[in-house]
């Protein structure tokens, strides 16, 4: 009986500790708002909070912060050989931090913080960034090197407002199907060959673990299945999400395991724990580079893809500088640089100029119709992207909610 | 003790597998470390050293290593301070709330780090409005570091008793000039021991690290981490994890080393 | 100022309890409890930003969803094997290190129990990716038995768990079997008892406090993990995925907010019980 009073003392106690603290907190968290504006934007949709736009540069503050996807900053830390980062440092006087980031998630949660002057965002962020007001419209005539940009990537529905652009974009890429050469057999044209219940290769398929994956399963029944009436893969209503969550559920049973990062890819074709599967060009290269059987389709559905877009603070203190960054990476040397780095189209035409030998051909650069094929990461919202007014389409959140579903 | 022989060689035999199951997959990593596939395959392509050569020239991992060095020893020295003086308050007094106090001192390591990592991440940027940074990393890992220091002081507190310092108050010394003289030399191997594992909690943590490190704060799991994503890289993270291991035993050893004296000290006495 | 200290206990006290508790009271338990406000609020989940209405819904969707349910008595399940695996594995080694080893095969063991401890967390959850690969070593010895390798899911996710915890279990076992007095082994022998015997009725009952405090570490280790098993879990999700899938991925604070109070509040159940083991004294 005793130690049951000497257990309950110490909780009972650390509760009201606990309690003291929350007034604490309360009083806290209380005070430290986020732009007042943000939850008229949402509802509005499209409409962007009107955040004044650099009209003119000046001196450089001498210090630029950065948030990138892996890759896209390259100081020569991790390799001596690729560094486009202290050529930028020299000319401006900029110096440069990084954080890089493993999903487009992570990036907008910590743009939120005011930390970090510029962010490459896939348009699966943009968006959002720009509804919220972490980010500004962006003065391309201060940008001189935006004049290379392919004309097809400039005033998209994932970089500008009403024609306003909000960025520079970076460089392109899809999603690819990726097999196994020995194993896979025939050879697959089409995504049919991840979502078959029947597959021969169960256990063995492999798939993108993010939300965003949820749309080449919409890209698949929007071709397959037209009775659904998907337009757009990123446009779903419950009905169609239902349908795409489903399709999901299903390939669950075959799947072996999902990816998210690179090497985890590259290992599992290699040692053939995966034999085909969702992939990227870069991954595809540096399998066949270690010499494994693989060869990558752009599936008879056409795909999805990223384009990424280097985007300024709202909140930034410099300003000049990350104007400087943008226009550094939008030249061709850093642009080739990058983007081969990455394994991705580059963005500047100039940049196919100066990369190396069969670069922007690996990578279709330049490809209109190619460029066109691919249903590029958007931001699913309530107001469908594809138009319909008739009804309300399921929200990101939604789909994060169906993707922890899916997995189980 | 008189275990029977059978049950030491048993004993014995166990022992060597259990060591056999913790060595296997750092083998691997050593092994790897030398191979000159990227990514891992069994068995090894062949034998270079280009990776050990590529990751001695590789300024990240460097900084990092120095960066995650500054972190937990700042962490450990917070740690320390904060350990002692709890041991030192719970074992002298009695008061009320002491159950709480200790149940205080570990809650930061028994609940996940998932937890306390958006916890602080969010009282720190929300509520407190400071920038992250290296700082509050320090804080967050000091925050479940002081425990490990606590249960090494308050544990040896209990085994040496008062006598001492009563004798040392009692002719005449002040409470600072007691603990300087007698509290702390006593105490001196158990800090060590809580130091050292405080050291290497902070040295190896990437949960918490994650969410509280600021931009261009990178201590050695989180450039790992980074880089275990490349497949460049992958190889040189082998060779950087291999490397610390081999380099890991010295500060154990030498710890092991004081602690033993100083034992042999304190019974001697 | 000595002299003041001296005659002045309770100002002694405040002295030397003050900052700690300063720290872990105020700070830690503030954050902890602004989390908890958190969960009460909802998410505009576009912009990312928070909106501060009061509701419980976070906590509605939480019971009624079935998933959560279902991640959570997985994420326990696999919490329970990983804690009994290293309490096997840990047990004869701590046994062998406190009481059949030599003064220096002791010391070279601690060590060698010690060192793994330094190498990379993530480096050593690699590894066992590389281990349970359908062309790693597992598959390469178990072939010839006419085995293969689990490949990558629960099982591979529970083994690498245990492995990663091990020492946390190995220490606070030989710590306990160290302090038991050889005496004691002696006179159970001497009354007629077997090895066996004396395991079962004296060691195991005095050691049950080690093995609590022991596995406090591998249970909330293992609660709050999410990279290990993201690297060989497959599909795999633990109750640390979800959370960090909600806060990240989801950009969703107050419901994840609400998601982490799962774990704590098993955590808190588990050192209640803890603590009448006095296990706690045992850390």
């Amino acid at each position: 009986m005793r130690t049951r009073n000497r257990m309950g003392r110490p909780i009972r106690a650390l509760a009201a500790a606990a309690a003291l603290a929350l007034v604490v907190a309360g009083c806290g968290t209380e005070s430290g708002d986020t732009t007042p504006s943000a939850d008229d934007t949402a509802d509005a949709g499209f409409t962007p909070p009107d955040l004044p736009m650099a009209t003119e540069l000046g001196d450089f503050e001498g210090q630029v912060s950065l948030l990138a996807w892996p890759g896209y900053v390259e100081d020569g830390s991790t390799d001596p050989t690729v560094d486009w980062v202290t050529p930028f440092e020299e000319a401006t006087g900029c110096e440069v931090s990084v954080k890089t980031f493993g999903t487009s998630d992570e990036a907008i949660q910590l743009m939120k913080s005011g930390e970090y002057d510029v962010v490459s965002a896939s348009g699966d962020a943009s968006l959002r960034l720009i509804a919220a007001g972490d980010v500004e419209p962006v003065n391309t005539d201060l940008v001189p090197n935006y004049a290379d940009i392919w004309p097809f990537l400039k005033d998209r529905a994932w970089n500008s407002v009403n024609g306003q652009m909000y960025g520079i974009p970076h460089g392109y890429g899809a999603n690819l199907l990726m097999y196994n050469t020995e194993v896979v057999d025939p050879a697959p044209t089409s995504w049919g060959a991840v979502f078959d219940p029947d597959s021969p290769y169960a256990g063995k398929v492999t798939a993108y673990d993010s939300p965003i994956y949820i749309a080449d399963a919409a890209l698949y029944l929007m071709k397959t299945q037209p009775d659904l009436g998907i337009q757009d893969p990123y446009a779903l209503d419950e009905t169609q999400l239902a349908a795409a969550v489903e399709l999901l559920k299903t390939q669950g049973t075959i799947i072996g395991e999902y990816w998210s990062d690179y090497t985890v890819q590259l290992s599992s074709f290699k040692s053939g724990d995966s034999v085909i599967g969702t992939s990227w060009q870069i991954i595809a290269n540096l399998a066949q580079g270690e010499k494994t059987p693989v060869e990558v389709v752009l599936p008879e559905e056409g795909s999805t893809g990223w384009s990424d877009t280097w985007m300024v603070s709202s909140k930034t203190e410099n300003r000049n500088c990350a104007y400087a960054w943008m226009d550094h990476i939008a030249s061709p040397e850093a642009n080739a640089a990058a983007t081969e780095w990455f394994g991705e189209a580059p963005s500047s035409s100039a940049a196919c100029e100066v990369a190396s030998e069969g670069h922007c051909e690996a990578f279709n650069a330049g490809d209109e119709a190619f460029a066109e094929e691919l249903y590029y990461w958007n931001t699913p919202i309530e107001q469908c992207l594809d138009g319909r007014t008739d009804v309300t389409c399921t929200t990101y959140a939604d789909w994060q909610q169906a993707w922890t579903e899916i997995k189980g | 003790m008189n275990l029977s022989r059978r049950t030491r060689r048993v004993l014995g035999a166990l022992t060597a597998l259990v060591l056999g199951f913790v060595y296997l997959p750092l083998m691997l990593v050593v092994i790897n470390s030398f191979n000159t596939s990227r990514t891992f395959g069994w068995p090894p392509d062949g034998f270079t050293t280009s990776w050990w050569s590529a990751a001695w020239r590789s300024e990240g991992a460097r900084s990092a290593l120095l960066t995650s060095v500054q972190v937990a020893l700042l962490s450990t020295v917070v740690a320390l301070v904060l350990g002692t003086m709890a041991a030192l308050a719970l074992h002298r007094f009695d008061f009320f709330g002491r159950d709480v106090v200790s149940l205080l001192i570990i809650l930061p390591i028994a609940l996940p780090g998932v937890v306390t990592g958006i916890a602080l991440a969010n009282a720190f940027t929300t509520m407190i409005g400071v920038k992250l940074g290296l700082l509050t990393v320090v804080v967050a890992h000091a925050t479940f570091c002081i425990v490990t220091v606590f249960n090494n002081a308050i544990a040896r507190l209990r085994r040496m008793g008062g006598n001492l310092e009563e004798a040392s108050m009692d002719l005449g010394a002040g409470a600072f000039t007691t603990f300087r003289l007698i509290t702390l030399p006593m105490l001196r191997s158990a800090l060590l021991a809580g130091g050292l594992l405080a050291f290497a909690l902070s040295f190896d943590e990437i949960i918490v690290t994650t969410f509280t490190a600021g931009a261009g704060v990178q201590t050695l799991p989180i450039w790992i981490f980074s880089n275990l994503f490349r497949p460049n890289q992958a190889p040189v993270v082998n060779v950087v994890a291999a490397a610390l291991i081999l380099l890991s035993v010295l500060p154990i050893w030498l710890a092991q080393r004081l602690a033993g004296s100083d034992e042999g000290v304190a019974s001697s006495r | 100022m000595t002299d003041i200290l001296h005659r002045h206990p309770r100002l002694r006290l405040a002295g030397l309890l003050g900052p700690p508790m300063l720290w872990l009271g105020v700070a830690y338990l503030g954050a902890l409890a602004a989390l908890f406000i958190t969960s009460l609020w909802t998410v505009n989940t576009f912009t990312g930003s928070i909106q501060r209405e009061w509701n419980l819904d976070n906590f509605r969707d939480l019971l009624t969803l079935e998933v959560y349910r279902a991640i959570t008595v997985r994420t326990l399940l696999i919490a329970v094997a990983v804690t009994v695996i290293d309490a096997l594995l840990a047990f004869p080694i701590a046994l062998f290190m406190a009481k059949v080893a030599t003064r220096r095969w002791q010391k070279i063991l601690v060590i060698a129990v010690l060192t793994p401890l330094w190498a990379s967390y993530l480096v050593k959850a690699y590894a066992w990716r590389a281990m349970f690969s359908g062309t790693g070593p597992i598959a390469w010895m178990a072939e010839p038995l006419g085995l293969g390798t689990p490949g990558y899911g629960l099982a591979a996710t529970v083994v690498t768990l245990a492995y990663l915890w091990l020492p946390y279990m190995i220490l606070p076992l030989y710590a306990g079997l160290e302090r038991l007095p050889n005496s004691l082994l002696e006179a159970s022998s001497d009354l007629g008892a077997g090895g066996a015997t004396t395991l079962r009725r004296v060691v195991l009952p005095i050691l049950m406090p080690a093995v609590v405090a022991g596995s406090i570490f591998t249970f909330s280790l293992t609660l709050g993990d999410y990279i290990a098993v993201k690297i060989v879990g497959g599909g795999t999700q633990m109750l640390g995925n979800a959370v960090y899938d909600t806060f990240l991925t989801g950009n969703n604070m107050p419901f994840a907010a609400a998601l982490s109070t799962i774990p704590v509040l098993i955590m808190l159940v588990y050192l209640s019980a803890a603590r009448r083991s006095g296990a706690l004294e045992n850390l």
